[in-house]
């Protein structure tokens, strides 16, 4: 993985807080409008939060989704879906933590520049994806470091705390599920 | 879905309106509400529970507002993703302003007691004489809390767990037998505990004696009122008295609250909402706190996590999830020397083991496959007795919600890596092939003498070090001196004469044990004196 000089970081941090104001206040209200994935029933996340799970999920979640390509698509749904449960059951001051850095990596000068993605989530190659989290996830800035973990965790809890991903895991679920009424 | 064949007495009492419980669900109000008692208690958990208890059986006319909602066993379906947002802050996702510790703490009727893991200590006692010696806590001696505790131990079914250990309790005990580290059993505050292992989740069939099915439902037998789904914002006070308080009831989203005020005008203020929304809720009150130390010396128990692969099945989801424990490292590490920590097993659910272990992808995957054969230790670290350990800080954003600050020292850092060492070479003595301290640079280690070297090297920092914590203590601190401290030791405000504080938040340092029986005990006594006083009234308050 490249390695970053600390300027390079300096000058990253310090546009990406600039940017993010920019993404915040522009971004929200061009998307305002936009309408969400038929499929998915969505109360916080935009369509391009969504995009920006569904990109990641494959490689936060590499060998732990289903192999089988509907059933890959059916988890990853899954996952956007509990992250949205996850964002909306947040304090609203953790909630607009969350905003901020979604509209920080869904904004597409913050994304290039601080995220290092030159094309949108969706076209990203998986290669791509995985280089981002690696390079947030060893940053010297803590932001960064807090941002990949937020979103790594999240994803990872959305993912396991679903039953589909629980016979991967040998996992057998709750016991006495019948006596105690829980079939 | 089938009728539960385990009786949920919570539910029954209250759909049945003859028994008389005077509930009121906050989320679902649809005016303002004035109400007057002789005393409020704010928060359900171990302590606003146990003061309950005792103030209602004094005949006082009591109030318990609880922000949490009101769950009953047929709620309680051991999973973790209903479990989570349902019973705990944040989603069970609370963290330091730094994200570097992640918080187990309840919200819910019955606090963190719904969702604890029933470990049950006294007390240890060098604490208390570690807090009558420097917090001037004259009466906390062992001798002085001995029949409170024992009172509890009696009310709560706290007893020795006559049953085999799980397996994951039981490589700790074998890894430190052979490494001849003592360790010993965990008594449990259970009645007919099926040994399921999904105490985290709330009890599905109330073996658990938490709150929420002993002393809170006796308390609404006595007449207490509870007000659930329902967030105190502010305290008003005049002259040196509480005059009143504000409550609203929550939002139907469940983590904003919505627009309907409840005041309440109570002789006396019981604060029993934790170690952060205490100090949060003075905070925002503006208190007096002439020396600075609301909110200061919260306390964690910051923990490190080691996990280990064994050949065989160890199925740490199932089984009474803490049953061994050690103290080696408390015992032959006193107050004052390198950090001293307790030694303990966590239960391994899919969701807590994957937000837990390092990393993401192929590598993350290989050891979520292995779930069955992980075992994990985790080292307590008993934090407040030294003075680089200050603890936190919990300040208030601009909205008024808790933010706690919890800065870790180079001296705890050393003490979270020595207690990395000691769990892999434990794990290891108890026959592991595979060690990985929870660290983001660590690796899967194959020997002891291969992980030592490179625990040696790990960077010690926040976010790349895991550190979890599900005790959290402190933040109005009791002393005899009003320049060192929020509450007295009889648990009243130093500068507020109707406030008292009735809970973990009142601890000085942390405890260095599981809290929960500390809170039972010094909130038992504490209340009683309180009753006392209010069935004599005090001259002051005629």
């Amino acid at each position: 993985m490249k390695v970053f000089s600390r300027r390079a970081f300096l000058k990253t941090g310090l546009a990406g807080a600039c940017l993010l104001a920019a993404a915040r206040t522009l971004d929200r209200e061009v998307f305002a409008q936009e309408s969400r994935p038929g499929s998915l029933d969505l109360k916080k996340l935009a369509n391009k939060d969504a995009e920006l799970i569904a990109a990641l999920a494959p490689a936060v979640l590499q060998g732990a989704l289903p192999d089988e390509p509907s059933a890959r698509l059916v988890a990853i749904n899954e996952v956007i879906e509990a992250f949205d449960r996850t964002v909306a059951g947040l304090s609203p001051a953790v909630q607009r933590e969350v905003e901020s850095l979604l509209s920080l990596l869904t904004f597409a000068p913050s994304r290039r520049l601080v995220a290092g993605v030159s094309k949108p989530w969706n076209e990203a190659s998986s290669d791509e994806v995985a280089a981002f989290l690696e390079q947030w996830r060893n940053s010297r800035i803590s932001v960064l470091q807090q941002g990949y973990q937020a979103l790594a965790r999240v994803m990872i809890a959305c993912w396991y705390g679903n039953p589909l991903s629980w016979a991967k895991i040998g996992y057998g679920g709750p016991p006495h599920a019948a006596e105690l009424g829980l079939l | 879905m089938s009728a539960s064949t385990v009786p949920d007495p919570i539910r029954l009492a209250l759909d049945d309106r003859s028994r008389g419980w005077k509930v009121i669900d906050g989320a679902r109000l649809t005016r303002d509400y004035l109400i007057e008692c002789d005393v409020v208690i704010v928060g359900s958990g171990a302590g606003g529970g146990t003061a309950a208890d005792t103030l209602t059986q004094a005949g006082l006319k009591v109030l318990m507002i609880e922000e949490g909602p009101f769950r009953s066993s047929t709620d309680f379906r051991m999973r973790e993703r209903d479990a989570y947002p349902q019973l705990y802050q944040e989603s069970a996702g609370r963290q330091t302003r730094d994200k570097g510790i992640t918080i187990l703490q309840g919200r819910a009727v019955g606090g963190s007691t719904t969702v604890n893991w029933t470990s049950s200590f006294r007390t240890p006692p060098a604490t208390l004489q570690h807090w009558e010696k420097n917090w001037g806590l004259a009466d906390y001696t062992v001798e002085h809390l001995a029949p409170w505790f024992e009172k509890m131990e009696a009310r709560l079914s706290i007893a020795p767990w006559p049953v085999p250990p799980n397996e994951n309790n039981d490589i700790l005990r074998r890894g430190c037998e052979r490494l001849g580290i003592p360790a010993a059993a965990i008594r449990r505050n259970v009645k007919g505990c099926w040994n399921l292992g999904y105490c985290g989740m709330g009890c599905p069939t109330n073996a658990k004696q938490s709150m929420l099915v002993t002393t809170i439902p006796d308390s609404l037998e006595r007449g207490l009122s509870l007000i659930h789904s329902a967030r105190v914002e502010r305290l008003a006070q005049r002259y040196g008295r509480i005059t009143s308080l504000v409550a609203r009831g929550m939002d139907s989203d469940g983590v904003s609250a919505g627009p309907w005020k409840i005041r309440v005008a109570a002789k006396h203020v019981v604060l029993a909402g934790g170690a952060i929304n205490n100090p949060a809720l003075m905070l925002r009150s503006a208190l007096p706190d002439p020396h600075q130390r609301l909110g200061k010396r919260t306390f964690l128990h910051p923990s490190a996590v080691c996990a280990a692969i064994m050949d065989n099945k160890v199925e740490a989801y199932s089984g009474a999830p803490q049953t061994i424990y050690s103290d080696h490292f408390l015992d032959t590490l006193p107050h004052g020397g390198p950090m001293g920590f307790k030694l303990e097993a966590p239960p391994i659910h899919p969701i807590l083991a994957g937000i837990t272990l390092p990393g993401f992808g192929a590598g993350h995957a290989a050891w979520m496959k292995r779930l069955p054969n992980l075992h994990v230790a985790i080292a307590l670290m008993r934090d407040g007795f030294h003075p680089q350990s200050e603890g936190g800080n919990v300040a208030i954003r601009a909205d008024g919600s808790p933010v706690l600050d919890y800065p870790i020292s180079d001296y705890v850092w050393e003490g979270l890596r020595h207690a990395l060492a000691v769990m892999t070479e434990i794990q290891f003595a108890a026959g592991a092939k595979i060690v990985m301290p929870l660290h983001e640079d660590a690796k899967p280690y194959r020997s002891w003498a291969e992980a030592r070297h490179a625990i040696g090297g790990l960077p010690m920092q926040t976010l790349r070090t895991r550190v979890a914590s599900a005790h959290v203590m402190g933040g109005c601190a009791m002393g005899a001196d009003a320049r060192d401290a929020v509450i007295r030791g009889d648990g009243r405000h130093h500068q507020i004469e109707n406030l008292w504080v009735f809970d973990g938040s009142a601890f000085p340092t942390s405890i260095g044990a599981n809290p929960q029986l500390s809170i039972y005990g010094m909130v038992a006594r504490n209340a009683s004196r309180l009753a006392q006083m209010l069935r004599k009234p005090d001259p002051r308050f005629a």
